[in-house]
């Protein structure tokens, strides 16, 4: 739209007769800057980079009251605010304490990784495989139980929880990590099926059809051509299961015992059985804090690639 | 090097009921390269698609050599195929798209090397071996397509309008690049356009399909010299034919102003069903500028002149005064009619010029069925 606009301008200029290659040339090049601050500008109003900054600080401020609660000594904490302590004394004290103590967070940390990872592997690898049929292979009746599967991410999971446990009961594996590594993956699968289809409908059936013609059949397409394209989409499902089932408090809660309980189970202990020891509490927020925001951060541009993939070109 | 056989070849989409493919039969010699041309929705990529194994045959069969293989999965055709989008992978380098089929043939790493870097060579694709797609033009990205289908060293090429993303100067570059490579791999050959040009100029013989029937297949010679239907003979050829409608008086061919003579022979082939009328075509560089009055000449109102440095092409209706002008039409639209004239002497914009038909440069069809009648 702004093309001919310049094209314009050129004639003008050289209709009025002083319209030199060398003015033109500046003419045309202006433009296109003004043309790109522009973009930029509405890119970037102040007023919406204000903004953005505010929410920012005003969603961070909690976070770091914990953290310097977390390092102050218990007297302090109960004495006085965050806010005064922020030039110290600090010590670790809590941390030894929650992560050691009696019932300390340590066994749990390692229970809470033991359920994560399967939780999160086991869905993806159905999925993938689920995705693939549902995108490419042609059978009967794919459309109904594709969507009929996407149904059930509408049923809440507590409706789930009396049956299910009633069925691991029968199966003799109630309180063991597989009731949790099954849940979760049940839970997990409709969505991470949706996501992987949609973004395995993106790839061109050109390139499927390619790889047949050279001879691929389904495992080798599916190995070879499909998933290194996956890729993102893979790591930003991965990263959404892995904060969800690490969070997760409920199904940990409802389907473990006390040897496989994870951390989230065990930081509500800390804070419903020793209701005033919550010195230990901010401590034990920050240890089970960390490993979703290393995630988080290290895989962080998966996820927003993984998230925009398929909604842009390209 | 095979031949291919399509027998009676149907493929109906589920869910219609006109088959988009019906009943094609289409013999191709070994080493042959044969172009399916059509408007779009003609059923030539099907057909393509049916001999690659992509499409299923709903009934009939289609051959690779003396070798049934309508219901044999694509990898085990023996067949490469290049795609209107290239279809390369994009997470491969340029040397791993073309070797994937060796890989999967199970090659060894170094014979796949080999002919991959014969590949590269033959194509001018040495230097960018290692690169990746997306850091290809979109001229290299094509040879890329070619090099991957010639390094399988296949019985049947198939492409799929692999020129159609390229832009007009380089179309007709690779255009003239991939039928000497045919020529020289001598490697049986089916190549779908929608472009009339690419067919007369790639082809050793070319099928024109529409509605998914066959109407005619033939060298580009015959296309051209001896459509067998209106389609046809309104389809071959640029600028396109023009045709009108007739009604025979006296032996003759009459519209308004326009009397073309036609031959016994001619007149003989007209039906009761024709009704007395005939479709009459002629192509723009088959007229020749005449005088008032000589005979078979008609008047051409001129309405626009494109000169084109070779050639120059008249745009005009039949002249007025005429009811019969919207009886005619031509590639440039309804009651329109081209006429190509000597570039140096390019008649003025709305002045009449009296043109006539070169002798033997009429094509005569059917009112009725379209058919060609004879001359």
């Amino acid at each position: 739209m702004s093309y001919p606009a310049i094209e314009s301008t050129t004639l003008v200029e050289t209709a009025d007769g002083g319209g030199d290659e060398r003015r033109r040339g500046r003419l045309r090049r202006s433009k296109i800057a003004e043309r790109s601050e522009s973009a930029a500008s509405r890119l970037s109003s102040p007023w919406a980079s204000a903004v953005a900054i505010l929410v920012a600080i005003l969603w961070t401020i909690p976070s770091v009251g914990l953290l310097v609660t977390s390092f102050r000594p218990e007297l302090d904490i109960r004495r006085s605010g965050w806010w005064t302590g922020l030039t110290g004394p600090f010590t670790v004290q809590n941390y030894e304490t929650a992560w050691s103590g009696s019932g300390g967070l340590g066994p749990f940390f390692v229970n809470s990784f033991v359920i994560t990872l399967p939780a999160v592997l086991i869905p993806i690898t159905i999925a993938l495989l689920a995705a693939y049929a549902f995108a490419w292979i042609d059978f009967k009746g794919r459309n109904f139980l594709f969507v009929a599967m996407f149904a059930l991410q509408v049923v809440p999971l507590q409706v789930a929880l009396v049956p299910l446990l009633k069925a691991y009961v029968d199966m003799g594996i109630n309180g063991t990590f597989w009731s949790v590594w099954i849940s979760h993956a049940m839970f997990g699968l409709p969505l991470a099926i949706f996501l992987l289809h949609n973004f395995m409908k993106d790839i061109p059936p050109a390139l499927v059809e390619a790889a047949r013609v050279d001879g691929a059949g389904h495992v080798k397409i599916f190995f070879q051509v499909l998933l290194p394209l996956l890729v993102p989409a893979i790591a930003a499902f991965g990263i959404f299961q892995f904060l969800w089932v690490w969070n997760d408090l409920l199904v940990g809660l409802t389907f473990t015992d006390t040897g496989s309980r994870p951390i989230t189970v065990a930081i509500a202990e800390l804070a419903g059985s020793r209701g005033g020891q919550w010195h230990l509490l901010t401590a034990g927020a920050f240890i089970s804090m960390i490993v979703p925001l290393v995630v988080f951060f290290s895989l962080q541009r998966y996820f927003v690639r993984g998230l925009l993939a398929g909604s842009v070109k390209g | 090097m095979a031949t291919v056989t399509y027998d009676n070849a149907t493929r109906i989409y589920p869910g219609s009921t006109r088959p988009s493919v019906d009943q094609l039969n289409l013999e191709i010699a070994d080493g042959e390269f044969l172009v399916l041309v059509g408007p779009s929705g003609c059923g030539k990529s099907t057909s393509l698609r049916m001999l690659a194994g992509l499409e299923d045959v709903n009934s009939g069969r289609i051959l690779i050599g003396d070798r049934d293989v309508t219901d044999v999965q694509p990898k085990d055709r023996d067949i490469a195929m290049v795609f209107q989008n290239y279809a390369l992978y994009p997470h491969m380098s340029v040397a791993d798209n073309m070797g994937f089929a060796l890989k999967i043939a199970g090659k060894s790493k170094s014979e796949i090397r080999e002919r991959v870097e014969e590949a590269a060579k033959i194509l001018d694709l040495t230097q960018y071996l290692d690169r990746k797609p997306k850091a290809l033009s979109g001229g290299q990205r094509q040879r890329v397509a070619m090099g991957r289908a010639i390094v399988r060293q296949p019985q049947v090429f198939l492409m799929d309008e692999p020129l159609s993303n390229l832009d007009a100067k380089l179309r007709v570059q690779t255009r003239t690049q991939i039928a000497s490579l045919q020529r020289r791999l001598g490697v049986t050959t089916v190549y779908v356009t929608h472009d009339q040009t690419e067919a007369l100029t790639m082809g050793d013989r070319i099928a024109v399909l529409k509605d998914g029937l066959l109407q005619q297949v033939g060298t580009p010679r015959e296309m051209y010299d001896t459509p067998q239907n209106v389609f046809v003979a309104g389809f071959i050829g640029s600028p396109a034919m023009n045709i009108g409608e007739f009604n025979i008086q006296d032996g003759h061919a009459q519209l308004g102003r326009a009397i073309i003579p036609l031959s016994r022979e001619t007149l003989a082939a007209v039906t009761d069903a024709d009704n007395g009328k005939i479709q009459v075509g002629f192509r723009p560089e088959s007229l020749d500028l005449s005088s008032e009055g000589s005979g078979g000449a008609f008047p051409v109102e001129v309405n626009l002149v494109e000169e084109l440095g070779s050639d120059a092409f008249v745009y005009g209706q039949l002249a007025a005064g005429t009811e019969g002008a919207a009886h005619i039409s031509s590639g440039a639209g309804e009651s329109q009619i081209i006429v190509r004239v000597d570039p140096r002497q390019v008649p003025e914009k709305g002045s009449h010029v009296w043109v006539s038909i070169r002798a033997g440069e009429q094509h005569n069809f059917s009112a009725s069925t379209g058919e060609r009648l004879p001359n």
